[in-house]
């Protein structure tokens, strides 16, 4: 109560109005960039090298935008779909009780983490070396067969041609969906590390089993630090589609550009289409990245715990009258 | 106003002893430091034990082994008779499987001294979690239930609140109603109250003693000599891995025989 008449009594002192601290320095560096981007302009206009009407007529070519569709779009899609299932799985394994599952899971991602993923892709697509056709059946059947004096025993329930399968698009879906899984293994690992121990242990008072602990009380909680990264590797398997050039995947946007560059020696216009077309798709993701975000750091962290408490604060006060359980 | 919470079996002693929990020779170490170097604890059936000692004492960790959130190194531990964590089986002991340690745990409620509720889910779906998807029990049945506990623990008016948006003192009573859900024979609290600010101490406290005049069994590791005296049937003091002394709570903090625990209730009294 004294505190308040003392405010109401005092007049209010008048707003301050002080002359602002001067930046010439911000003014200098405006005046350098400008000269900067009006020569990046005029290389761009008066350079014929560009050859901006052909690019504009040739990157909207069909086979360029199916190319987009499936190679880029579509394996981006998939490749993280999988990359993610299989990386959960591998960052549990990692994080398990049992000691050869972690010893496998830290195989897994020990090797997938090592190898580029330019080199890996041109393992995967040219695995027909190794095997002309893929089967699936009794393992050993043929040397089991010699040890009882059975020439040549086949025990295969189905398979394929390495040709028909392994090529192209499942050769590459393979190389960018492994190495990935390896990556997003290492961030759910984090993720779930992140969380408090005691929410394990509360769970565990309760008698709930590892696997109901981990669905549903440990990854909800992790999700908030695995959201954001993963955001960024979505943002990296599109860019890498481009290596999809070296499986090869002939549907696929760079080669496709690749393709017409080399054909109508205009490659430099090619490229050119090329970094604009990833700049597009990659903006489409930051904007979705942002809004995700947004989202997942609801009532976390310094700004998202003081909007949430003072939503608290604001409904009590609006409720009215509860003076005692005050925060 | 009360009549939930205590389950059948609390009541009336199911074990032929009537204790509800037997340490006998309980060690623990980790790595070369031994933190409990042979406790010797009985619990009644409806008694309130509380545990009184310096921090590094020991009392913490013996609670978490009762519960087998820590494996003990040597000795015994039976809650209602039953061998906690190991199996005896022709003479040796064998480790029991996560899952049969679960369902040992199912029985015995716990209360941290950081609450640790379960921050993505409201209060109500914390208190109702483990009934559904432990016990199996059905969402209404459960929720039913839950109502009633948070009502009773002063928080009807709360259910649909984020622990986030709860005060201290409400997220451990929230967090007292989940245990008391799955209709614990046995409640062990560690240091309820001891991440609280001083005034919302009592909110807790009263809650617990609401519990233990419904002859609910707990086990109290507290620094709240006002409470061990007023509501505890026993009282255990441990210094340095070991019980020290222990007794009816009103003689020992009156007049302790030890010098260990002279020195320790003149400070905290």
């Amino acid at each position: 109560m004294a505190s308040e008449e003392v405010t109401t009594v005092r007049a209010r002192p008048e707003p301050i109005r002080a002359v602002p601290v001067r930046h010439p320095g911000r003014w200098i560096t405006v005046a350098v960039l400008a000269v900067l981007a009006a020569m990046f302009v005029h290389v761009l206009v008066t350079n014929k090298a560009f050859n901006w009407s052909f690019m504009v007529d040739k990157m909207f070519r069909p086979p360029i935008i199916e190319g987009l569709l499936r190679g880029t779009v579509l394996m981006t899609v998939v490749a993280m779909v999988i990359g993610v299932a299989l990386g959960v799985l591998v960052a549990i394994m990692r994080l398990s009780d049992n000691p050869i599952l972690r010893a496998v899971g830290w195989l897994y991602t020990w090797f997938f983490r090592a190898v580029p993923r330019l080199v890996l892709l041109a393992v995967f697509g040219n695995i027909g070396i190794l095997w002309s056709r893929i089967e699936f059946g009794v393992p050993f059947d043929t040397q089991l067969g010699q040890l009882f004096g059975i020439d040549n025993l086949q025990l295969r329930l189905f398979g394929f041609s390495s040709r028909d399968i392994l090529t192209g698009f499942m050769a590459g879906l393979l190389g960018l969906a492994l190495s990935e899984a390896a990556y997003m293994a290492e961030i759910v690992r984090a993720g779930i590390q992140s969380v408090d121990g005691g929410q394990t242990e509360a769970a565990q008072a309760l008698g709930m089993s590892r696997g109901q602990l981990l669905r549903r009380v440990v990854l909800p909680q992790a999700m908030r630090v695995i959201i954001p990264p993963t955001g960024n590797e979505t943002i990296a398997m599109l860019k890498d589609t481009s290596l999809l050039l070296y499986v090869p995947v002939s549907v696929e946007l760079f080669f496709q550009l690749d393709a017409v560059g080399k054909r109508t020696f205009q490659i430099f216009p090619m490229y050119v289409a090329a970094c604009l077309w990833y700049l597009f798709l990659t903006s489409i993701l930051l904007v979705g990245q942002y809004f995700l975000e947004r989202h997942f750091g609801k009532g976390y962290g310094p700004a998202g715990r003081a909007r949430l408490r003072l939503r608290t604060i604001a409904a009590e006060q609006g409720g009215g009258g509860q003076g005692t359980a005050g925060v | 106003m009360s009549e939930l919470t205590v389950p059948a079996q609390a009541g009336a002693p199911a074990a032929e002893s009537g204790l509800m929990v037997q340490a006998e020779q309980v060690h623990k170490s980790f790595g070369h430091l031994e933190v409990l170097k042979g406790i010797d604890l009985e619990v009644r059936s409806g008694e309130v034990c509380c545990l009184l000692g310096p921090s590094g004492s020991g009392k913490s960790t013996f609670l978490r082994c009762i519960n087998h959130l820590e494996k003990i190194n040597a000795g015994r531990i039976r809650v209602d008779g039953e061998l906690i964590g190991y199996r005896e089986h022709g003479g040796k002991l064998h480790e029991l499987r996560q899952k049969e340690v679960a369902a040992q745990r199912r029985s015995i409620g716990m209360v941290f001294q950081r609450f640790n509720l379960f921050p993505h889910m409201t209060a109500l779906e914390n208190v109702i979690e483990a009934p559904v998807r432990v016990k199996r029990e059905s969402k209404a049945e459960a929720r039913e239930r839950a109502e009633a506990l948070l009502a009773r623990v002063g928080l009807g008016d709360k259910m649909g609140n984020y622990p986030g948006q709860l005060s201290g003192g409400q997220q451990q009573r929230v967090a007292i109603a989940r245990a008391l859900a799955m209709q614990p024979k046995l409640m062990l609290f560690d240091e309820p109250t001891s991440a609280l600010d001083p005034e919302l101490v009592g909110e807790v406290l009263d809650v617990m003693k609401d519990l233990a005049r419904d002859g609910m069994t707990m086990i109290v590791v507290t620094h709240e000599i006002g409470f061990a005296r007023e509501v505890g049937d026993s009282l255990v003091f441990m210094d340095g891995g070991v019980v020290v002394e222990q007794g009816n709570p009103r003689e020992v903090i009156a007049n302790p025989q030890h010098d260990r625990t002279k020195a320790f209730l003149a400070k905290v009294l």
